[in-house]
């Protein structure tokens, strides 16, 4: 537990959107909506996750890495071969644009963990998870930064035009979508450091601070989560890692331990959901996130938005046929949805939640 | 006799131009300073204290305590306290005692430790206008919370909680017994921390019937003296502490002299009057961690499973002792450091046993995060906290509550200056004297001291605020809103904190 580590702190914009009839939907409004927030980022970092983009490898995970250098590659792929079944290997696409000079080596892999290394009772997920920390944590110039299935995270330093350009995200079509646009306010330059963080079929994007990252981090590290980061976004995307998959947590559940509602108000709710949320604020009291943020959370089955308990960042959502929309601002949902059905302000701490239909 | 050689530390004087021979000063020493002369006041300033009660009550401001000017040589090396004590062991053959905690200057982590604040980045959080939370629950916690649907369709609890014990405030009261202290600074107690929503402790004295109004803010303790302890004790609070340790003497017992055992004292403990009270150095059915264990147990086992919490001294070894307490089925654990108080140890413990609460509170919730058992205990920590602010840091260190005495004590008078051990307190604080105990009103010191926890209260929800953060649980343990000052390298790793200007 080292605690001389720099805390990366930025602010930002982000826009999401799912159809919940699982209509796929082409990048190109994506790249609308976060690109009309160009002034709630500042050119260095900016990236896009989409979910029903490689129905052909639906049952691999795909992990999408970059490399500082090759022989780094020849590490990592070392390390695939010994633990995974990798059935197809390619280069991300990408296309020359002039604003991105540099960029690393991106590779995907499509793989499975080997069945004989699944040993004693570690779960496929949990085995994926451990690859991800030791590869990120112990292989320096190496960077897993996507690893669920059906779904891809495409981020980089440069503008949210840019970098979409640079990944011809209008090529892939999905049926949820998350983007994010940085103004990060300390040392930029690091293409990991961009949104969305994903982790499995977690993809987070986040405007805001956490206050309480020092011991939501240390918390984490209890249950061996390595962070490498430094970023509140890791955190975020561990903490729901965490109490939904490990701990079993419904969303609801776990939107409510982690932006909790108050102690007024919880004494106030009849003895069931007194207890409930009394629990839960007892036991989850390290991971409170705390702070202003406003996050969207994409996963396999759905799309959350979360605000904090005051709503010091704004979030807005809007609902327009089987697609809901949500955004740092209004204007980046009405450039895509001129007319939605409904537009509202979610309160402070009360989670949406959107689920594909079955 | 013999004058002795070990000069006094005060003189106090009186201005005979103001002075209208109203002998309050004499009535109001416990130490028997002043005396009548005939026709002035007659003063014996070895027995002075500096508890400044006489200066308080003397009407015409005509008193005045100063430190003695007449101090041996200068010496960097031998100290006033070296020399004086040499001379007092020359004279007496005995172990110099002293009361409150240790006044040496070692480093004062607390006061090398600077806190956080927002700027742009993150907003900070008007307390007068937002909610700010410190409502804190001690007690063993889950790993995490099953839920199950209930009949209509909502989530219920699959498994019921552990016992918590709720405080509005995450500053409790430090166990102080009485006897070592007078029934109404128990009292003085017992009615803030019902008053604030907190705890006071009973120490090891057992538990007056006039505090059983007040047993759901009480913690009861049992100590290797074992006074006072039968079930209907153990079952009068809501929690139960086995005392190990205690900061100010690691190791060591304790002695309440006979003199000190009137009625009252003697039949809330126990024993017959006018007997020494001994509080063996260790416990006598725990001489190892499976023993702790099963007092744990059996103690559950008399009070249907009320929370335990075990108390510590903080010593070298801190942090495996504390991981052996909890493996042993503590729900909290009490931390004890170098600076905290006590009504009579030898000061040559006090001041040369242990170590300083900081590197105690860091070094525990260190191992346990580390044993991935921080969730199966709380820390209370206590030892020197002397304002919100030290309160903070420990608490931004890991503790979950910080406890006070001290500080408690100052609000009914205390100047800290250390002579409880000698029972003559003229503040009616560690005294057993009717007539000094009388003055203290239990019910005037009480709006007192829950004026200063109402003080802290809004001073924490002030740093909350500067912070960023409404909820307290957001501070336990966030070390990364610390900044060292002046700490080195090795301390600032311990304590798991950036030096200020990273």
């Amino acid at each position: 537990m080292d605690h001389n580590y720099q805390k990366d702190i930025s602010g930002c914009g982000l826009t999401g959107l799912i159809s919940t009839k699982k209509r796929m939907i082409g990048g190109a409004d994506i790249v609308k909506s976060l690109c009309l927030m160009n002034d709630r980022g500042n050119g260095l970092g900016a990236g896009y996750a989409a979910y029903g983009i490689y129905p052909k490898f639906k049952d691999f995970y795909a992990f999408h890495i970059m490399f500082d250098e090759p022989s780094v590659r020849r590490t990592v792929e070392e390390y695939l071969k010994n633990n995974y079944k990798v059935e197809k290997v390619e280069e991300i696409p990408t296309f020359p644009v002039k604003a991105i000079s540099i960029s690393p080596l991106l590779v995907r892999y499509f793989v499975q963990p080997l069945k004989e290394r699944l040993v004693g009772e570690i779960a496929e997920d949990d085995f994926v998870v451990n690859s991800v920390m030791k590869i990120n944590s112990e292989v320096e110039g190496a960077y897993i930064f996507s690893s669920g299935k059906n779904m891809g995270a495409f981020k980089g330093v440069g503008n949210p035009s840019d970098i979409a350009e640079f990944f011809r995200i209008e090529d892939y079509s999905g049926y949820i979508w998350t983007a994010h646009t940085r103004f990060p306010t300390n040392t930029p330059g690091w293409w990991g450091g961009a949104h969305p963080f994903t982790l499995l079929d977690w993809s987070i994007v986040h405007n805001g601070e956490i206050s309480s990252y020092g011991i939501n981090k240390r918390y984490l590290e209890m249950y061996g989560y390595k962070l490498t980061l430094l970023t509140d976004t890791e955190v975020v995307t561990y903490l729901l890692d965490l109490l939904i998959r490990k701990h079993g947590l419904s969303i609801p559940a776990a939107a409510m331990a982690l932006a909790s509602p108050f102690w007024k108000k919880i004494d106030e709710m009849e003895k069931d959901d007194r207890e409930v949320l009394t629990a839960l604020r007892q036991t989850y009291g390290s991971a409170l996130l705390n702070g202003p943020f406003s996050i969207l959370f994409g996963h396999g089955k759905g799309l959350v938005g979360i605000n904090d308990r005051i709503k010091l960042r704004p979030l807005v959502a809007a609902v327009k046929d089987d697609i809901t929309y949500m955004a740092s601002e209004e204007s980046a949902i009405r450039a895509i949805c001129p007319a939605p059905e409904k537009v509202w302000a979610p309160r402070a701490g009360q989670p949406v939640i959107v689920e594909l239909e079955d | 006799m013999f004058k002795s050689l070990a000069p006094p530390e005060y003189l106090a004087t009186i201005d005979r131009e103001k002075c209208i021979r109203c002998k309050r000063c004499i009535q109001n020493c416990g130490w028997g300073v002043y005396s009548w002369g005939g026709d002035k006041i007659v003063i014996n300033t070895s027995k002075c204290v500096k508890c400044l009660r006489c200066y308080h009550y003397c009407p015409e401001e005509a008193i005045e305590i100063v430190d003695n000017p007449t101090k041996f040589k200068n010496n960097a090396y031998w100290g006033f306290h070296n020399i004086r004590n040499i001379k007092r062991q020359a004279e007496t053959g005995g172990i110099p005692l002293t009361g409150m905690g240790s006044d040496l200057p070692y480093t004062i982590l607390f006061d090398n430790l600077l806190i956080d604040a927002c700027q742009v980045t993150n907003p900070s959080i008007d307390p007068l206008r937002e909610p700010m939370e410190l409502r804190t629950y001690l007690g063993k916690k889950p790993s995490s919370v099953e839920l199950e649907k209930g009949k209509d369709g909502k989530p219920r609890l699959k498994d019921r909680m552990p016992p918590q014990i709720k405080i509005e405030v995450p500053i409790i009261f430090s166990p102080m017994s009485f006897g070592s202290i007078s029934l109404n600074a128990q009292k003085v107690l017992a009615h803030a921390a019902r008053e604030c929503g907190i705890l006071m402790n009973t120490g090891e004295g057992g538990l007056h019937e006039d505090l059983l109004p007040y047993k759901d803010n009480i913690i009861v303790q049992v100590a290797s003296g074992r006074f006072g302890v039968n079930p209907e004790y153990l079952n009068a609070g809501v929690a139960v502490e086995i005392k190990i340790g205690q900061g100010a003497k690691p190791g060591i017992g304790g002695h309440l002299p006979g003199e000190k055992i009137p009625l009252e004292v003697a039949r809330t403990r126990m024993i017959p009057v006018g007997t020494d009270a001994l509080s063996p150095a260790p416990q006598h059915d725990i001489y190892s961690i499976e023993d702790l264990r099963q007092l744990i147990y059996a103690i559950k086992e008399a009070t249907n499973y009320k929370p335990v919490s075990v108390k510590i001294a903080a010593v070298h070894n801190v942090a495996a002792i504390a991981s052996g307490i909890v493996r042993a089925g503590a729900d909290i654990v009490y931390l004890d450091g170098f600076r905290g108080g006590t009504g009579a140890a030898p000061s040559i413990i006090r001041d040369h046993l242990g170590i300083p609460i900081e590197y105690a509170i860091a070094a525990v919730d260190d191992r346990l995060r580390q044993e991935g058992i921080r969730n199966e205990a709380s820390i209370i920590a206590a030892g020197g906290i002397r304002s919100s602010a030290d309160a903070a840091k420990a608490l931004a260190l890991g503790a979950d509550s910080v406890a006070i005495a001290t500080a408690a004590l100052i609000t009914m008078g205390c100047t800290t200056c250390g002579k409880c051990y000698t029972g003559n307190c003229s503040w009616g604080i560690t005294t057993q004297r009717p007539e000094l105990t009388a003055r203290l009103d239990p019910e005037i010191y009480a709006d007192r001291l829950v004026n200063l926890i109402h003080a802290w209260t809004h001073e924490l929800k002030e740093i909350l605020g500067a912070l960023g953060i409404n909820a307290v649980e957001s501070l336990r343990g966030n070390r990364e809103r610390l900044r060292g000052v002046g700490l080195d390298t090795q301390t600032l790793d311990i304590l798991g904190v950036k030096p200020a200007g990273r």
